[in-house]
């Protein structure tokens, strides 16, 4: 079992999950989060006085999925999420050690 | 006591003591002067009220948007009222309200009102309004005509553009169709039998004509992304607060206290009546939206009922001074039906219209002045005669001038925003890019959060 976290441009989040629902998957978990990475942050002004926004809106898309899924997944986010342009986040895939479904008590691949 | 005694001297009995000095001026005329005075303050007070309709209208529209536009949607609704006052000043009101054609005023000294005496009582035409008085009423009402287009097309419009369009309506578009109208024009000037139009506080002057560039103005931005899903069915995009939205439909409704008593332009025994009928029309829209809807999706959902009442508010507009009262509660009622299929109608004809503006402005606007043929029992001083209603004996004659009324309106404002959004869509463009759109105008248009997450500031 993996867990695959994907960092992307919010507005990418309905694309993502429609190519998620094609590839298969059954849920995803979203959050809207904040961060630089390389894109860094842009300067505003605020009744004349400049600031820096440093932390970028983004949304972080979470997904446990079975390791034979996990290349077609990573594939449909980083083909859905991309844009081309600096800040079009990151996908990271981690060991999953247990997972139990919460009604039933089934865990393993029966609870993804 | 010395002190408050003397301020009572000076102040309303001063004219007391003035007659009593000059035994020359008669009761006659410190009765009328009283009036006068009683005229221009009731009409400010109204301008006021109406004024507060701004703050209204932001609300409802932010309430019922995304949480990423409200700095966008409020911003729009400060530029209503700062640019829409100032185009009106500087040529609506001429071309509204002086002397000219048919369609528009031509009188020089009243553009930037620059030759105007704004404290003479009486000067602006109206019996015993100054300009001063009539000015502030006016241009608060072209603020509203204007902000109709703001809920339409919230949410991807270009800031600048909207800018634009606001110049042009509140110093051109509206201020035409002021002057067919209430300034003596064109449609003041048609009869069809003994019926002429009357429209008395603006349910086609001003709503149907706000609903009108907006429904041209939604059409031509588009629809917002991810409004239809790719079969075509709506999607719905809930409001970020709710309680925003309500709150401005009470403000709204509290402001239409100005914009329809106000507009007997006297203060007279017809106000409070003029008054009577608004509530009870508001009251019923919103009833009858929320029986349709409870009825039709099994939920009482109070945007849609905050939307009825608006309905009622603005189907009243027109026959406020012609209805009975139980008459202005059939009419509200309908109004809160029709703004209902309405905006299930622009849905299905993929007309995005997220404050449902078009349906409560535009179709109930057409509904309120239509209503006139309908429903007229007493004179308003437009209709000239009593019972000119289908329903007490006048026929089809007030309804054929309403209809004509409406069609003349709509071909004007329509054809004149078709132009004004065409040419902003060919050059500057009417809508952000995708991105600016899906992420929010807030931080792209404005530079700045409504909510301001960031952590770096909490």
């Amino acid at each position: 079992m993996k867990l695959v976290t994907a960092v992307i441009k919010p507005f990418k989040l309905d694309d993502v999950k429609d190519a998620l629902k094609e590839a298969g998957s059954s849920g995803i978990t979203v959050s809207e989060v904040r961060g630089f990475g390389r894109q860094g942050g842009h300067t505003e002004t605020y009744r004349g006085a400049e600031y820096k926004i440093d932390f970028v809106p983004k949304v972080q898309v979470k997904i446990v999925v079975e390791d034979s899924a996990v290349d077609a997944v990573v594939e449909a986010i980083t083909k859905s999420a991309a844009t081309g342009k600096i800040g079009d986040g990151k996908i990271w895939v981690t060991d999953v050690d247990r997972i139990v479904r919460i009604r039933t008590g089934e865990e393993g691949t029966d609870a993804v | 006591m010395h002190n408050r005694a003397l301020r009572i001297i000076s102040g309303l009995g001063g004219v007391v003591a003035l007659v009593a000095l000059m035994p020359g001026i008669t009761i006659a005329q410190e009765a009328s002067e009283v009036q006068a005075v009683l005229d221009n303050i009731w009409v400010f007070i109204a301008g006021c009220l109406v004024f507060f309709m701004q703050a209204g209208f932001a609300l409802v529209e932010a309430g019922l948007t995304r949480a990423k536009n409200v700095v966008n949607i409020f911003a729009k609704n400060m530029a209503d009222a700062i640019i829409g006052i100032l185009a009106f000043f500087a040529s609506g009101y001429a071309l509204a309200f002086s002397g000219g054609n048919d369609f528009f005023g031509t009188d020089g000294g009243w553009f930037f009102m620059n030759d105007l005496d704004i404290n003479a009582l009486g000067g602006s035409g109206i019996i015993n309004l100054s300009h001063g008085t009539f000015f502030f009423f006016q241009a608060v009402f072209a603020a509203t005509a204007v902000t109709i287009c703001s809920g339409a097309m919230a949410e991807r419009t270009k800031f600048s553009s909207y800018l634009i369009f606001g110049v042009f309506m509140c110093g051109i578009i509206y201020p035409v169709v002021v002057h067919m109208t209430w300034g003596g024009g064109f449609i003041a000037g048609l009869s069809i039998g003994d019926a002429v139009y009357s429209d008395f506080a603006g349910s086609g002057v001003v709503h149907m004509t706000g609903g009108i560039a907006a429904l041209v103005g939604a059409k031509l931005v588009g629809a917002r992304k991810g409004k239809y899903a790719e079969d075509g069915t709506a999607r719905a995009i809930p409001g970020h607060n709710i309680p925003f939205a309500i709150l401005g439909v009470f403000i709204l409704w509290l402001g239409w206290f100005g914009f329809n008593p106000g507009s007997e332009l006297a203060a007279d025994n017809l106000v409070t009546g003029i008054a009577l009928n608004t509530i009870l029309a508001a009251a019923a829209g919103g009833c009858a939206t929320a029986a349709f809807v409870w009825i039709k999706t099994g939920k009482p959902d109070i945007a849609f009922i905050g939307n009825g009442v608006l309905a009622g508010l603005v189907a009243i507009t027109g026959p406020c001074g012609t209805a009975t009262p139980v008459m202005s509660v059939v009419i509200g009622a309908i109004g809160g039906i029709i703004v209902v299929l309405a905006v299930q109608f622009f849905d299905k004809i993929k007309i995005d219209d997220p404050v449902g503006a078009i349906s409560v402005h535009g179709v109930v606007g057409m509904w309120g002045v239509l209503s006139i043929g309908i429903f007229a029992r007493y004179d308003d001083a437009f209709l000239g005669r009593e019972d000119a209603g289908l329903l007490y004996g006048g026929g089809f004659e007030q309804l054929a001038v309403q209809a004509l009324m409406v069609i003349i309106i709509i071909a004007w404002v329509g054809i004149a925003s078709l132009i004004v959004f065409s040419a902003l869509k060919a050059t500057i463009g009417l809508r952000v890019s995708e991105e600016e759109e899906v992420g929010g105008l807030d931080v792209p248009e404005h530079g700045m959060a409504g909510y301001n997450n960031d952590p770096s500031y909490a």
